[in-house]
C-alpha cells in the first residue's frame, strides 16, 4: 500500500504569495495513498529537509512529492535527502508550483487550484515510481584534446601533469594556433611568442602527451569514459621521427618564398616544403602537395625536382606517404578548436551572413584584418615587425582602425559582441605609435568594452599617453583615392559625440572582424553530439554553473570554440576543462542517471525508426540468438552508456516497445488521467 | 575635404593646462553646468571639439561667453580635466581669431571694457567702464536706439545711487597690476 508524503514549499513568498499553501496541503491530504501532507517556508533549507527525512523515517513513506520550484533547481537536493533518510532517491518527484504556477498567475484562487492539480499529477506519478540504481560504466584513463592553440595546449598540459595520458590532435602542421601568430598581448604588452613557445615546446616533450599534428578527428564512437576515436593523419611526406629539422630541404626548395604562407595570412611566403614559422612544434617540415613539383609530376608518372629528398641527410622525405587512420581509446574529450575571423569581404560562404562590400576588403591591398595586422606588426612576421603596408611596402603614417566589423551588425547577420576587439585595437594603436612616432592612429568604435583587470586603464593609456584618436561611430565606406600622387584610403566616418561626419585619409585600414568559430567545427560537433548555436559556437551545459561541460557526457569545451574570449579567459577555461576531465578520469568507474530508454525486445520489430531518430547514436539493431546460435529475431537495443534519456525513440516507436525508465508511458498516462478526474 | 586642419588642440592645452585626451566624454560637466540649458554647444561637446582640434567651430559658439566660470565642471570632473580652463582658452582663441559671433559681440565688448578698466585703475571704475563699453559697442553697431536707451538709464541709476560720478582712487601698486596683465599677454 502506497504511503506518499507531500511537502509543499512556500519558497519564502515566491509561492505563498499566490498559492494558498494551507489549502493545498489540506486538499492533497485527501488524495488516496497520501500519508502526510504539510507545508513549510523553505523546504530546501536544513529544517525543511530534516522535516522530510523525519517523516520518511517516522511514517515509512514509500514515495515523496516536493511541491516547490523547478526540478532543475533542487531535484538533486531532495534526492539526497531521501537517500539519507533511507529510501531510494528515485522515489521522489517534484511538482513545479513556482515557475509553472505562482510566478505566472496573478489570481490566487486559480493558482491554488492549479497547484493542487500539479501536485495531484506528481502523486500519481510517484505512486508508479520504481527504485532505480545508477548505471556504472568503466573509464579509460586517457584524454583527447582537439586543437592545439593556447586552449588545447593548456588543457593538455594540465591533464598530462595530472598524471593522465593525453592525445593532442592539431590539424595544422604545428601547434600554437592563432596565438603563435600574434604580436604582443594586452594588457601587459608581453610578446606572444615569448610566453607561448615554451608551452609549445613543453607539449612536444611531455612524457604523457602524444602529439598528433597535421591530423583531424575522423570518427567518434563509444560513450563517456569509453570513446573510440579515429584520427586521420594527413600525408606529411616527411617522417618526423627521422627528420632532425635541419632546414636543408626547405632552404633548397626551388619554390622557396614563392608560395603564400597561410600562417602569415598570405602576407609572407614559404616554399613547397616548409615549416610554417621558425618556432613551430614539431620543428619538422611538411610538403604542400598542391605546390610541390615532384608530387605534381608524380601524378603524370614523372619524377621531377626532388631536390629536398636529395639534400636530406636522414632520408626523412617520403614522396609516397599516404594518410593514415589511427584509433585511440579515451575516456574524456576536450574540444579546443578556437576561432577564425569573419571573412569581411563581399562574398560569404554562409548565406546567412553578409560581407562588407563598402570597406573594400579583399579589393584594396592595404585594407587588412586585425590578424593580418598582428603579423605586420609582429617581430616574427613577414616584415620583421616593421610596419609596412602590403601594397607598396611604405611605412603607413595614418592608420584607421575600425571596430565592430561584423560584430553587432544585425544587417550582416552577426548580433553578438566579439569581446576582444576593443582591447586588441587599443593594443594595435599603441604598437603602431611605438613604431611610428609621428603617425596617427584613428579608431572608430561603437562602445569601448574593456572590462577586466587593468583593461580599461590600458585603453585609456592608448588614448591619453599614446594619443590614439578615438571617434565614436561607424565608418560608412572606404574609397581608394590618390592624394598628391599617394594612394590613400578615404574613410567616411562619424563622430557621434560631436554629431558631425568625420573623413580620414588613411595609408592603411585595419578591420577588427568578428570572431567566428573555426571552420569545420559544426561537423566535429555532430561527431561528438555536442550542441552549437546558430553561428557554430559550441554549447556549454549551463551558461553559469557548467561552463566547460557539454550536454554530451564526457565532452568538455574550452577557448573560443565556445564563444569569443581573450587569452587569460581561454587559459582559465582550459584549466577548468582539464580539471573537470581529471575529476572524471580519476573515478574508478562512472555513474550515470538511470533514466534512460529501454526496448521491449519481445515487441520490437527492428524497424530502425528509433535508430534513425536517436540524436546520440545510442541505439543499434542487434540479433537475438538462442544458445545454439540459431537466429531468432532482430531487435533494437539501447547502449546505456550513450543514452541521454531524451525520449525521442519513445515518441517515434510504432510498436510502443520503447519506453523511458522513470518516465514510462504508464506514469505519464496516469498523470494525465489524474488531471482528467478534475474536469 | 582632406585639407589639413590646423591642430588647435595643442594651443588649447597650452593655454588651459588641460589634458584634452583625458576626457572620456561622460557628460558630467554638462550635467552640472548651471548654464547648459541655454547653451548652444554644451560643455561636453566643447571638450570633444577641443579633443578633435575643431576648435574654431566652438569658438563661434555663444556658450563659451555664456559660461559663468563657476568651475563646477572642473571641480566635479572624474578625470580631473580643467574644463573651465578650456572654455577660457577658447574665449581667448575666439578673440585672437576674431571668430566670435555677432550675438556675442556685446559680451566680448563688455569683458574687454572690464579688463581695460582694471588694467588702468587696478580695479573697476563703473562710470568709466560703462562709457567705454557703450561707446565701443556703438562704434561697432551704430545702434542709435541703444545709445538713447542706455543714455536715459544713466541718470536713473545715478539718482538711485547705483552709479557714481566719483572716479575713485586707483590701487597703490599699479606696477603689480601691469605685471599681471603683461604676464597674461592678452591684447585688449
Amino acid at each position: 500500500m502506497a504511503k506518499i508524503g507531500v511537502f509543499t514549499c512556500w519558497c519564502g513568498e515566491n509561492i505563498a504569495r499566490n498559492v494558498d499553501v494551507d489549502k493545498v496541503s489540506e486538499a492533497i491530504a485527501k488524495l488516496p495513498g497520501v500519508g502526510c501532507s504539510m507545508n513549510y517556508k523553505y523546504m530546501c533549507s536544513e529544517p525543511g529537509q530534516s522535516l522530510i527525512a523525519t517523516k520518511i523515517r517516522e511514517l515509512g513513506l514509500t514515495g515523496v512529492v516536493v511541491a516547490s520550484c523547478s526540478p532543475h533547481m533542487h531535484l538533486k537536493t531532495f534526492r539526497k535527502t531521501c537517500e539519507l533518510a533511507g529510501i531510494n532517491p528515485y522515489l521522489i518527484e517534484m511538482a513545479n508550483i513556482r515557475e509553472q504556477c505562482s510566478w505566472v498567475h496573478s489570481d490566487k484562487e486559480v493558482a491554488t487550484a492549479k497547484a493542487i492539480e500539479l501536485i495531484g499529477m506528481a502523486v500519481e506519478k510517484v505512486r508508479r515510481n520504481h527504485a532505480l540504481q545508477p548505471i556504472r560504466v568503466p573509464v579509460t584513463k586517457r584524454a583527447l584534446v582537439i586543437g592545439a592553440g593556447v586552449a588545447g595546449i593548456q588543457a593538455a598540459l594540465d591533464v598530462a601533469s595530472g598524471g593522465v595520458e593525453v592525445v593532442l590532435v592539431e590539424r595544422e602542421p604545428s601547434v600554437g594556433g592563432k596565438m603563435a601568430g600574434l604580436s604582443e598581448t594586452f594588457p601587459t604588452l608581453d610578446c606572444s611568442q615569448c610566453i607561448l613557445t615554451p608551452r609549445m615546446v613543453e607539449v612536444g616533450q611531455h612524457p604523457n602527451i602524444k602529439l598528433m599534428t597535421y591530423s583531424e578527428v575522423e570518427k567518434v564512437d563509444g560513450y563517456v569514459g569509453n570513446f573510440k576515436v579515429t584520427i586521420r593523419q594527413k600525408a606529411r611526406y616527411v617522417d618526423i621521427a627521422k627528420c632532425t629539422g635541419c632546414g636543408s630541404c626547405w632552404n633548397a626548395c626551388p619554390k622557396k618564398n614563392k608560395i603564400p604562407n597561410s600562417f602569415d595570412y598570405n602576407l609572407g611566403n614559404r616554399g613547397a616544403i616548409y615549416i610554417p614559422f621558425p618556432q613551430a612544434v614539431p620543428a619538422r617540415p611538411t610538403i604542400d602537395p598542391d605546390n610541390c613539383m615532384r608530387l605534381q609530376s608524380m601524378k603524370n608518372g614523372k619524377e621531377l625536382c626532388g631536390i629536398c629528398a636529395k639534400k636530406c641527410q636522414t632520408n626523412a622525405i617520403n614522396f609516397h606517404d599516404e594518410e593514415k587512420f589511427v584509433e585511440v581509446e579515451v575516456g574524456a574529450i576536450i574540444v579546443a578548436t578556437g576561432y577564425q575571423l569573419y571573412s569581411i569581404k563581399k562574398e560569404q560562404e554562409n548565406p546567412r551572413i553578409k560581407g562588407y562590400a563598402e570597406y573594400g576588403y579583399g579589393k584594396y591591398p592595404d585594407v587588412v584584418d586585425s590578424l593580418q595586422f598582428e603579423r605586420i606588426i609582429s617581430a616574427s612576421g613577414p616584415t620583421g615587425g616593421e610596419p609596412k603596408r602590403p601594397s607598396d611596402g611604405k611605412t603607413p603614417k595614418s592608420v584607421v582602425f575600425i571596430q565592430c566589423v561584423g560584430s553587432r551588425d544585425n544587417a550582416k547577420g552577426i548580433t553578438y559582441c566579439s569581446k576582444i576587439c576593443c582591447m586588441y585595437t587599443a593594443k594595435h594603436t599603441m604598437l603602431f605609435k611605438h613604431k611610428v612616432h609621428d603617425g596617427t592612429a584613428s579608431v572608430f568604435y561603437m562602445d569601448i568594452r574593456s572590462g577586466g583587470k587593468m583593461y580599461d586603464e590600458f585603453v585609456r593609456r592608448a588614448i591619453e599617453q599614446d594619443g590614439a584618436k578615438y571617434y565614436r561611430g561607424r565608418v560608412s565606406k572606404i574609397e581608394q583615392v590618390m592624394v598628391d600622387g599617394e594612394r590613400k584610403y578615404r574613410c567616411y566616418g562619424a563622430d557621434t559625440l560631436k554629431g558631425t561626419p568625420v573623413v580620414v585619409d588613411a595609408d592603411m585600414v585595419v578591420l577588427a572582424g568578428a570572431i567566428m568559430p573555426s571552420s569545420g567545427v559544426t561537423q566535429l560537433a555532430q561527431k561528438l553530439s555536442v550542441g552549437y548555436n546558430e553561428y557554430g559556437f559550441l554549447s556549454e551545459s549551463h551558461p553559469k554553473l557548467r561552463p566547460v561541460e557539454t550536454n554530451a557526457a564526457g565532452v568538455f569545451v574550452c577557448g573560443a570554440c565556445q564563444g569569443p574570449k581573450d587569452i587569460p579567459e581561454t587559459v582559465a577555461q582550459a584549466s577548468a576543462a582539464a580539471g573537470k576531465a581529471l575529476i572524471m578520469l580519476s573515478q574508478p568507474e562512472l555513474t550515470r542517471e538511470p533514466e534512460i530508454a529501454t526496448i521491449d525486445e519481445k515487441l520490437c520489430a527492428a524497424c530502425g525508426a528509433c535508430v534513425k531518430a536517436c540524436p546520440y547514436q545510442a541505439i543499434s539493431i542487434e540479433e537475438i540468438r538462442d544458445r545454439k546460435g540459431n537466429f531468432i529475431k532482430k531487435t533494437s537495443r539501447v547502449n546505456p552508456g550513450l543514452c541521454m534519456g531524451c525520449g525521442t525513440c519513445v515518441a517515434v516507436c510504432p510498436s510502443k516497445s520503447a519506453d523511458l525508465i522513470g518516465f514510462t508511458d504508464d506514469q505519464v498516462y496516469a498523470q494525465i488521467e489524474s488531471l482528467a478526474d478534475v474536469f | 575635404m582632406s585639407k589639413p586642419v590646423q591642430d588647435w588642440s595643442a594651443r588649447v592645452e597650452e593655454l588651459s593646462g588641460a589634458k584634452l585626451n583625458d576626457c572620456y566624454q561622460c557628460g558630467k560637466c554638462t550635467a552640472g553646468c548651471p548654464r547648459a540649458e541655454v547653451m548652444d554647444v554644451p560643455p561636453t561637446r566643447i571638450m570633444r571639439s577641443a579633443q578633435t582640434g575643431d576648435v574654431l567651430e566652438v569658438a563661434k559658439a555663444r556658450s563659451i561667453w555664456q559660461c559663468l566660470s563657476c568651475q563646477t565642471c572642473t571641480a566635479r570632473c572624474p578625470k580631473n580635466v580643467e574644463v573651465a580652463g578650456v572654455v577660457d582658452a577658447l574665449r581667448q582663441i575666439s578673440i585672437e581669431t576674431n571668430t566670435f559671433s555677432d550675438e556675442s559681440l556685446k559680451v566680448v565688448s563688455f569683458q574687454k571694457a572690464f579688463l581695460r578698466s582694471v588694467r588702468r585703475n587696478g580695479r573697476t571704475n563703473e562710470t568709466e567702464m560703462a562709457t567705454d563699453f557703450e561707446a565701443r559697442y556703438f562704434f561697432r553697431r551704430f545702434d542709435v536706439a541703444n545709445v538713447v536707451r542706455v543714455g536715459l538709464l544713466g541718470p536713473k541709476m545715478i539718482a538711485r545711487g547705483k552709479m557714481h560720478f566719483k572716479l575713485g582712487s586707483p590701487v597703490k601698486d599699479k606696477a603689480l597690476v601691469k605685471r599681471i596683465f603683461d604676464k597674461c599677454g592678452v591684447e585688449l
